[in-house]
């Protein structure tokens, strides 16, 4: 249930050159900017198209090999595709998309459909059965997208932006169902996403891509604490707390508290912040902001037009504004502030 | 000069003027015809042998025609659209060209290639003993000739309209070719393929030239609907409306079945 | 300054468009004849002749007899009729829709086969073995090839029953049948085409009769035409052609 690929692609003035390798159980997230190749990158891994030079090996098949000739066609190939706008097959119902792969491989009708209701049940859409794709919602669609790349249990798991298609609110529960799938997932996972969040929620390790190679890899922590370039700096950056929730407090694991909107969240939990979501004040600030800290300026960074301003914890958080913010609030290394964020602006994970 | 601003959904009078205009040059000619019909006498100048042979012959092979469109077609609509061969705009303008020829044109060229001495004709009558024109089959022949551009362009269109990526989802998660086809890209193009069947019959149904060119006029053979109200046109005018009529209620019923789907686009 | 120029273009050619087409009434410039199929190589002919000579021109529009009467029964701008045989003419005479009826030529039937003969057509027994094309029966030439196979006791099946006499030729020159049953001068002098004759004591002949279509504003110049069809030079032609004189 592993991957190990290497690849290498020129199509005008692109070129891609790229290795991964994901162990079975891992999610590899690859992380990069529209037109980096990330979308290609899958294409070639599901065999939809050819790399130019490269080999692909899949659980120890190998699938592609350029240079002796080896080519094998998707259909063949054991991997699951979750494309970014699902594509649901239009003309039939939710379950008989679902029911489509195992048919395909020769599984009659009854026991196709039978699989195929057992995981509409694991992904709470068991009603939806016999609905058309046209009558399902974003986050629906999502799911029965997932449920029909998994029933084939395929070798290798790959998941083009899948968020990308929800709108913020449906975002955060699906990416957090989506964790605990891949959690229980035998295989290997790449997700293609342009949303630090996603890689940080569900990726074990990332991989940076820009312009067709990979600025730089490892866990998402690593990432983030030290970005190799400008572009990875602003990428991620993403604040993560780790702690134990109870009635809508976190209590952060290396100090500090957290409120959180979810009253019912409860056990360990990650907490996500975006820098740009915290506001940084000389000043208790007074407002309808839930989560108030006092802290110290640990370091300013620009990051391109921006400023970074980390501070000392608990918790250790990172904020960013403009260099105008800095200048007006006269900030310097060792300078007292408070910060403030909205509990509704954080994103909390079961860990 | 003072300015006046006109709601939009009002119709400007010169617009307006020229569609009456238009609808009364459409449906004069129609009513005319439905005047002049002699209601009465309708069943039995539909129960003359003559009548009986004209119908059973033109729906016997406007839908043979239309089968053998069908079977031609697709697979030709499929090369279009979605082969890599070289020569594409040569075989689009083929399958065009039945659509702008004048078809006692295509007649003629027909029985250039398949007639008693025609091109390929000569080798059949040869060796075969078969002569195409005169026969039913040269009638089918010549009514799938002019039938079959409306097939293929209609389900050409579908096929590149239609989103090639549901094809490669379907393989990706394991659909051999032909399971992908009969699972997925024909079901997708459906309402196209009706509406392009639908198109071809009413072509075939209607054909005259090339078929009174190449396959002749033989009541119960060869003398389909529309042959048989020319023949009948100077000598016994009522018998002429009356199958004039059957054709215009075959027309109706194929603008009824396609509504606005052909007219539409025709994609899914 | 534009604006006046071009309105005295538009009325200058106006005035022209009137004064021309005021020359129609008085002196005769055209006249429109609606003949039979079988009559469109020697009347182009005759027409040019009779153009040439009293400066009248000559319109015509070839078809089936009986679908220029039905034509003309439809007010059809015909100014003259020439029909082959009396069946079309007789019904036009009594609801007085023509005038002036003459006879001017006759005509027989032949049997045509292709260049080669590749039926080996001798008489008229072997039509009833051969591929075989002829008039639909409502048509004057079908009109004729009926009775004549009732008079040589023939029971023939075609292959295909023409809508007139023009296309029955066509197929033959095409090699498709093995052979037509066409008028004499269809026959006569046309590559591509053999004629196998006919024995007069069963053979048909059909009178072609011309008249003036009633109410025409070309009535004179259209008798003038029909007079100087039954003169020599036209019945000259006619003869080359193959035509009868008429009885």
């Amino acid at each position: 249930m592993t991957l190990s690929a290497r690849l290498e692609l020129t199509r005008g003035d692109f070129a891609l050159a790229l290795e991964l390798d994901v162990a079975g159980g891992q999610t590899l997230g690859l992380l990069g900017p529209n037109g980096s190749g990330k979308s290609t990158t899958l294409r070639c891994l599901a065999g939809l198209e050819s790399p130019q030079s490269g080999v692909i090996d899949i659980s120890g098949t190998v699938v592609e090999d350029t240079s002796r000739g080896i080519a094998v066609p998707p259909e063949t190939r054991s991997v699951g595709y979750v494309f970014q706008d699902y594509l649901l097959f239009p003309h039939m119902s939710v379950i008989d998309n679902v029911a489509f792969g195992l048919r395909s491989r020769g599984a009659s009708k009854r026991e196709a459909q039978e699989s195929a209701l057992r995981w509409l049940e694991r992904l709470d859409i068991a009603e939806l059965a016999s609905r058309k794709p046209g009558q399902l919602s974003g986050g629906q669609a999502q799911r029965v997208a997932l449920a029909r790349a998994l029933i084939t249990e395929p070798d290798l798991l790959l998941l083009d932006e899948p968020l990308a298609a929800l709108d913020a609110g449906t975002r955060a529960s699906v990416r957090s169902l989506l964790r605990r799938h891949l959690a229980d997932y035998a295989g290997a996972v790449v997700l293609v996403t342009h949303d630090p969040m996603d890689a940080m929620v569900l990726a074990d390790r990332v991989v940076v891509l820009e312009g067709g190679h990979a600025v730089q890899a490892g866990t998402p922590a690593d990432v983030a604490r030290r970005p190799a370039s400008t572009y990875v700096a602003q990428l991620v950056g993403v604040n993560m707390l780790r702690g134990d929730a109870v009635n809508g407090v976190v209590a952060l694991t290396d100090g500090g508290d957290v409120r959180i909107a979810d009253l019912d969240m409860s056990g360990p939990v990650i907490v996500a912040l975006r820098p740009e979501a915290i506001s940084v004040h000389l000043h208790h600030p007074e407002g309808s902001a839930r989560n108030v800290w006092q802290s110290r300026v640990h370091s300013l960074e620009a990051r391109g037009d921006l400023v970074r301003v980390e501070v000392d914890g608990p918790p250790a958080l990172a904020a960013v504004i403009t260099p105008a913010a800095v200048a007006d609030l006269r900030l310097h290394e060792g300078a007292d502030v408070w910060l403030s964020a909205k509990a509704t602006d954080l994103d909390v994970y079961p860990a | 000069m003072s300015m006046t601003t006109t709601p939009r959904r009002v119709t400007p009078v010169p617009i307006g003027v020229l569609a009456a205009i238009g609808i009364g040059f459409l449906a004069i000619p129609l009513v005319g015809l439905l005047l002049t019909t002699p209601w009465t006498r309708l069943p039995s100048l539909l129960a003359s042998p003559v009548a009986i042979d004209a119908l059973r012959l033109s729906l016997v092979t406007s839908l043979t025609a239309t089968a053998i469109a069908i079977l031609i077609g697709v697979p030709l609509a499929w090369v279009l659209a979605r082969a890599q061969v070289r020569g594409r705009t040569v075989i689009r303008a083929l399958v065009t060209l039945p659509l702008v020829l004048p078809p006692v044109v295509g007649g003629v060229a027909l029985l250039l290639a398949f007639g008693r001495r025609g091109l390929i004709g000569q080798y059949l009558y040869d060796w075969f003993g078969v002569q195409l024109p005169f026969s039913t089959a040269g009638v089918i022949m010549a009514e799938a000739f002019v039938a079959m551009p409306f097939l293929v362009i209609t389900v050409e269109g579908a096929l590149r309209s239609a989103d090639p990526r549901f094809e490669e989802a379907a393989a990706t998660l394991g659909a051999k070719r032909w399971t992908v086809l009969r699972r997925i890209t024909l079901p997708l193009i459906g309402p196209a393929l009706l509406a392009g069947t639908i198109l071809a019959w009413a072509r075939a149904l209607g054909e005259f030239g090339a078929t009174i060119t190449f396959a002749g006029n033989l009541p119960g053979v060869t003398q389909t609907l529309p042959l048989a109200v020319y023949a009948a046109l100077d000598t016994d005018r009522e018998a002429a409306i009356a199958l004039s009529v059957v054709l215009l209620a075959a027309s109706l019923a194929v603008l009824l079945l396609l509504r606005d789907r052909y007219l539409r686009g025709g994609a899914s | 300054m534009r604006r006046t120029r071009a309105a005295l273009a538009v009325a200058v050619a106006s005035l022209s468009i009137v004064v021309s087409s005021c020359g129609s009434d008085g002196a005769a410039s055209s006249v429109t004849v609606g003949a039979a199929a079988s009559l469109t190589d020697v009347l182009t002919r005759i027409g040019s002749d009779f153009t040439d000579e009293t400066g009248i021109a000559i319109t015509f529009s070839f078809a089936a007899s009986s679908a220029i009467a039905e034509q003309i029964r439809s007010g059809a701008p015909l100014d003259a009729f020439a029909s082959a045989g009396t069946t079309s003419m007789g019904p036009l005479v009594s609801e007085q829709l023509v005038t002036g009826v003459t006879d001017f030529a006759t005509n027989s039937l032949t049997i045509a086969v292709p260049a080669g003969n590749p039926g080996g057509v001798t008489g008229l027994s072997d039509l009833e073995r051969v591929s075989l094309v002829i008039c639909q029966e409502q048509v004057p030439c079908g009109v004729a090839t009926t009775s004549l196979l009732e008079r040589a006791a023939l029971t023939v099946s075609p292959v295909s029953l023409e809508p007139d006499v023009r296309s029955v030729l066509g197929k033959v020159i095409a090699d498709e049948v093995d052979a037509g049953i066409v008028y004499i001068t269809d026959a006569t002098g046309r590559p591509g085409v053999e004629a196998v004759p006919i024995p007069d004591d069963v053979n048909v002949s059909t009178t072609y009769q011309a008249a003036v279509v009633a109410g025409s504003d070309q009535a004179i110049a259209a008798a003038e035409f029909i007079t100087y069809l039954r003169g020599p030079q036209a019945q000259q032609l006619l003869r080359s052609a193959g035509f009868g004189a008429a009885p």
